[in-house]
């Protein structure tokens, strides 16, 4: 590594300050999103260069990162993104979520409650959770101003009327505080309990919309829902194949070309150490007779 | 003396100590009433070591930066202008800006609380639309500590206690959320924040 060729964390002083005060404004108005100036970043949009830059601005020589796509910390991008800091941060990465001080997440929040001395940072797509309602930003702004919130409950009453039940199992919209109405970036909704009273802060970071928000730790986060349709968190009726576990979330893996099946936590992390600690599903053998 | 504290008011080694005292000047926004230490450098009188770093930290040329009554010193001027470059507003901008409306945009007061005090109208506090276009105060007090004032909201797992040097004010601030400013309480090298989302009663 040629630490002369970098700046700390690859972003210069004066844009990590830009987003550094958008993170504090975010965190003072939670759920809120601040516009920021997003730069370009040596990855594709895809690739979660919001989160990359909230990352970024937030790393110290002394963190530990984790990075995970789906709950998986060797996907492409996960991996690519923890070299990208190794190198430009010189932080120390692991894959152990609990030994992380800062976890860079797409799509999933870890099995594992997060401590206080943790920060987890989302990447969005989309924070807009109003854009499928109206395209106009003034007008999103707008609403968000007047807590203007009616259309969002009738969309997804009417998801209901439809399908006997609040179809959208992602990107479930959350309200904050009481106040603002927010993204929770593409988690499965199984996962939203866990955006509420954590006790990590949580970061959100949207580099092609260029918005950041925020949750500071013990935030009070509900998912939106109705008195005669609570929310209910949906779960396969299945244990994890291979550790057993009855309560986390599960990818359906196909296992060969007849189409059997598998079920497998999505926190790989989770699934492995519940192995290492003797945990055996279904279709699991004990860790310690397989090849290493 | 401390060894890490810079001669001439700027970092030794601006990218990770400015990350390190952003990591502290988070935690303690995300954690109301948290008392942290933050001491990266030396500021001239009469600014404090944590009004100081946190002021290099968050502030530049594209954030004005008012200081209030005994901390708009010739020397005080200087340093920001060589180390931060922020446009200082004067007194009498502040007054104006409060004739013709607050004016747009995130600028950082920094003063003793009591000289920040009789400002606050004047102040920034977001619009509707954009709540976050609003002022930081970095406020000096003589001591901070976790008694006094009763604080409870988001980051505040139950109830945390702050030694605030007033109460209507802050419980004004946070219920004209989500418009408001947001404060750094700052004392030698201590510093603890109150956001606007925080609950305040009088202890
Ligand atoms: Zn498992």
């Amino acid at each position: 590594m040629n630490a002369q060729a970098y700046n700390f964390a690859y972003l210069d002083e004066q844009t990590k300050r830009m987003i550094r005060r958008a993170i504090l404004k975010g965190l003072a108005i939670p759920g809120y999103q601040v516009p920021f100036a997003s730069r370009e970043m040596p990855m594709p949009y895809g690739w979660g260069t919001g989160g990359v830059q909230v990352t970024a601005a937030c790393l110290v020589p002394e963190d530990k990162l984790k990075v995970i796509d789906q709950g998986a910390d060797d996907t492409t991008n996960a991996v690519s993104i923890r070299k990208f800091f190794e190198k430009t941060a010189g932080v120390e990465v692991t894959e152990a979520t609990g030994e992380a001080s800062l976890i860079q997440t797409r799509h999933r929040i870890p099995e594992q409650d997060l401590s206080k001395d943790q920060i987890l940072v989302y990447q969005v797509p989309i924070p807009e959770p109003l854009r499928f309602l109206e395209p106009r930003e003034t007008e999103t702004r707008k609403m968000h101003e007047l807590e203007e919130y009616g259309l969002m409950h009738v969309k997804l009453y009417e998801d209901i009327s439809r399908h006997g039940e609040i179809s959208t199992s992602y990107a479930y919209p959350v309200k904050v505080e009481g106040r603002y109405i927010m993204d929770p970036s593409p988690i499965p909704k199984f996962d939203n309990p866990k955006l509420s009273d954590s006790s990590a802060i949580q970061l959100f970071g949207a580099g092609r919309e260029q918005r950041i928000y925020a949750l500071p730790p013990y935030t009070d986060v509900q998912s939106l829902d109705f008195e005669d349709y609570p929310f209910e968190v949906s779960k396969a009726p299945h244990d994890c194949d291979l550790c057993g576990a009855k309560d986390t979330y599960l990818d359906e893996v196909i296992t060969d070309d007849a189409g059997s099946r598998m079920y497998v936590c999505s926190d790989t992390d989770f699934c492995s150490t519940r192995r290492q600690n003797g945990h055996v599903g279904r279709l699991g053998t004990p860790v310690s007779s397989e090849v290493a | 003396m401390n060894m890490h504290k810079t001669a001439g008011g700027g970092f030794k080694d601006a990218p990770v100590e400015a990350a390190r005292s952003f990591r502290i000047l988070m935690n303690a926004m995300a954690r109301p009433g948290s008392i942290s230490q933050l001491d990266a450098i030396e500021p001239p009188d009469p600014l404090s070591p944590a009004a100081g770093t946190a002021l290099l930290t968050l502030a530049d040329p594209t954030t004005p930066v008012f200081l209030a009554g005994a901390a708009d010193t010739e020397t005080a001027r200087n340093w920001v202008a060589f180390h931060i470059g922020a446009p200082i507003i004067e007194p009498s901008d502040l007054r104006s800006f409060a004739g013709r409306g607050r004016p747009p945009g995130e600028v950082f007061a920094v003063g003793a609380w009591a000289d920040l005090r009789g400002h606050l109208e004047a102040l920034p506090i977001g619009r509707p639309d954009y709540p976050d276009r609003s002022a930081t105060l970095i406020a000096d007090l003589p001591t901070i500590a976790n008694s006094g004032a009763k604080l409870s909201g988001p980051g505040i797992r139950a109830i945390e206690a702050l030694s605030l040097p007033e109460t209507e004010v802050f419980q004004e601030n946070n219920a004209r959320f989500p418009l408001g400013f947001d404060v750094f309480f700052t004392s030698g090298s201590l510093v603890a924040a109150l956001p606007r989302s925080t609950r305040v009663e009088a202890a």
